[in-house]
């Protein structure tokens, strides 16, 4: 083998391995991205249609209580945390379809640890998402929503959907090595995507929701990203939670996730 | 390139007694053999005889169900990253990544192996021109033909001077012509850096070609291990491989096969 060390410390070169390996994980699924761009495109659809349609008839209907918020300015941080869940939820099928072709195994027989390849993963996902804050603030100015121009709050936005789409898209990569199969996961992912979305305050505060649905908007962690994302683009204050809890709770989940994903991911295989 | 530092005198492969069960049907039943460094080791059976169960499991993709095995020195049950580092693999589907170049694809191959980067670049180029990929080194994968392919696939493999390298039917779907200079390819490598190869194939015309053992698996066992010129000098002076195959199973190798391995070779054979 090469000389691989430069440094007389073993752990730091131990480190820099282990990050190299997580940046050629995502470097990887950028370069993908790069040559073929077109679904970056056709993932801006659907949270337009939210937005313009839904948002538009449910903000003239006054229906739903938002506070001094107009319903708009309530529900575009929602629909950027559903178009999130919503890509990111389907990422584990990518997985399946690498095992069936055979790029997986060439992966998992690289010295990389799998925790490596699961955080590797997760962050490429987080990139993925970016697209979505463009056409989320683009159609935010056609509706005049009141979204807040600060650098370090928009800095705060990229990392909620970062960390958004790690966590849904670990939690897709363990459903796809438990499922295995693309039908069966194509499946599950509709089944699971719609309870998340409508038991969070993506689209009605959490006050209105009859007491059993508030336990699972409490414990579902698109809650609190869609928290995060409105103190950030609209608010600037805390609404449901202070900034800290909504980022601990979304750390702990996703190192809960990538814990138990680096335990059962290669399973897939068998 | 340094010279291979591997220890002569140990096996590079030692097999002992190694199980696997899928519930209770025994896909590779008590199968021990061992590979001497440098030599290239063919595992010939029909599909679904445990060829590919075996290297997932020498390859530690895939857990025993008992026995053991030590691949350049290390317990596939205890050991598994370290044999990670050593060996490199070729699966029998397609493991190039078509969205990506051919140089992409290695890049990924030396950063996740962790070659320094200021060497990486060296090896890349180093394989691709010994895989006579280099004026395609920036075009997709998606474009390139079935033995192009598999080429890039065992450069991949390559990339980081593994002692021994996997390959699991390497030249499954490719014509004869792609397939011979897959074998002139693989002789060159064993030549210059003396390698250990093991690979498996169903194909008896390859396993006489390439292999200087060749040990015949059938439903889990292993039934007949020695050098092709042997095995067939046994069984008279026009014998061929199939001829001793027959002889050990009864059946011919062509004949075998169930309809999930026909549909996974068509599979590849469509993807390439």
């Amino acid at each position: 083998m090469p000389n691989k060390s430069e440094t007389p410390y073993p752990i730091f070169n131990l480190c820099r391995q282990r990050i190299e390996q997580v940046i050629a994980i995502v470097e990887a699924d950028l370069r993908k991205l790069r040559h073929d761009p077109y679904e970056l495109f056709t993932r801006m659809i659907q949270p337009a249609i939210w937005l313009l349609i839904f948002g538009q008839a449910m903000a003239n209907t006054k229906a739903i209580p938002t506070g001094s918020l107009s319903y708009l300015d309530f529900i575009a941080p929602g629909i950027l945390a559903q178009s999130i869940l919503f890509i990111a939820i389907f990422y584990g099928i990518a997985l399946i379809w690498e095992r069936d072709m055979g790029i997986l195994h060439k992966i998992l027989v690289s010295p990389a640890p799998r925790s490596i390849l699961v955080v590797g993963r997760a962050i490429a996902a987080g990139f993925r998402g970016l697209s979505q804050i463009f056409i989320i603030y683009l159609l935010s100015l056609f509706l005049e929503i009141n979204l807040r121009w600060d650098f370090w709050a928009f800095l705060g936005v990229i990392a909620t959907v970062m960390l958004g789409g790690a966590i849904f898209s670990t939690f897709s990569l363990i459903i796809a090595s438990i499922v295995k199969k693309r039908e069966r996961f194509m499946g599950i992912g509709q089944v699971l995507t719609m309870p998340l979305f409508f038991a969070s305050n993506a689209l009605y505060p959490i006050e209105m929701m009859p007491k059993w649905l508030q336990i699972l908007a409490i414990i579902n962690p698109l809650t609190y990203q869609v928290d995060a994302l409105r103190n950030f683009m609209i608010t600037g204050k805390s609404s449901n939670f202070h900034l800290t809890t909504d980022f601990a709770v979304s750390i702990c989940a996703f190192a809960i996730l990538v814990m138990i994903a680096t335990r059962i991911y290669p399973k897939i295989l068998y | 390139m340094p010279e291979p530092s591997f220890n002569t005198q140990s096996p590079a492969i030692e097999v002992l007694e190694l199980c696997r069960y899928y519930n209770s049907y025994a896909a590779v039943d008590h199968v021990s053999f061992n590979i001497e460094p440098g030599i290239i080791f063919g595992l010939l059976g029909p599909n679904g005889a445990g060829k590919s169960t075996t290297i997932k499991m020498l390859t530690t993709l895939l857990p025993v169900s008992s026995g053991t095995a030590r691949v350049c020195g290390y317990d596939i049950n205890l050991e598994p990253a370290q044999i990670r580092q050593m060996i490199g693999y070729v699966p029998q589907l397609l493991s190039a990544d078509g969205e990506l170049t051919a140089y992409e694809n290695l890049l990924l191959s030396t950063k996740l192996y962790g070659l320094h980067h200021t060497y990486r670049e060296k090896r890349i180029s180093e394989v691709l021109e010994f895989m006579g990929l280099t004026p395609h080194a920036h075009q997709l994968v998606n474009q390139f033909s079935g033995g192009m392919i598999r080429r890039l696939e065992i450069a991949q493999a390559l990339v980081h001077e593994p002692q021994v390298l996997f390959l699991d039917e390497p030249t499954v779907g490719l014509d004869p012509a792609a397939r011979k200079t897959l074998w002139k390819h693989i002789q060159e490598w064993r030549k210059q850096f003396g390698t250990t190869i093991l690979m498996t194939t169903h194909d008896m015309d390859e396993a006489d070609n390439l292999c200087d053992v060749v040990a015949f698996m059938h439903l889990g066992r292993i039934v007949a291990m020695d050098a092709p010129s042997r095995l067939k000098a046994k069984l008279g002076p026009k014998s061929s491989l199939d001829d001793v195959f027959i002889l050990h199973t009864g059946s011919s190798i062509k004949e075998t096969g169930d309809f999930a391995n026909a549909k996974q070779i068509r599979n590849t054979i469509s993807h390439l």
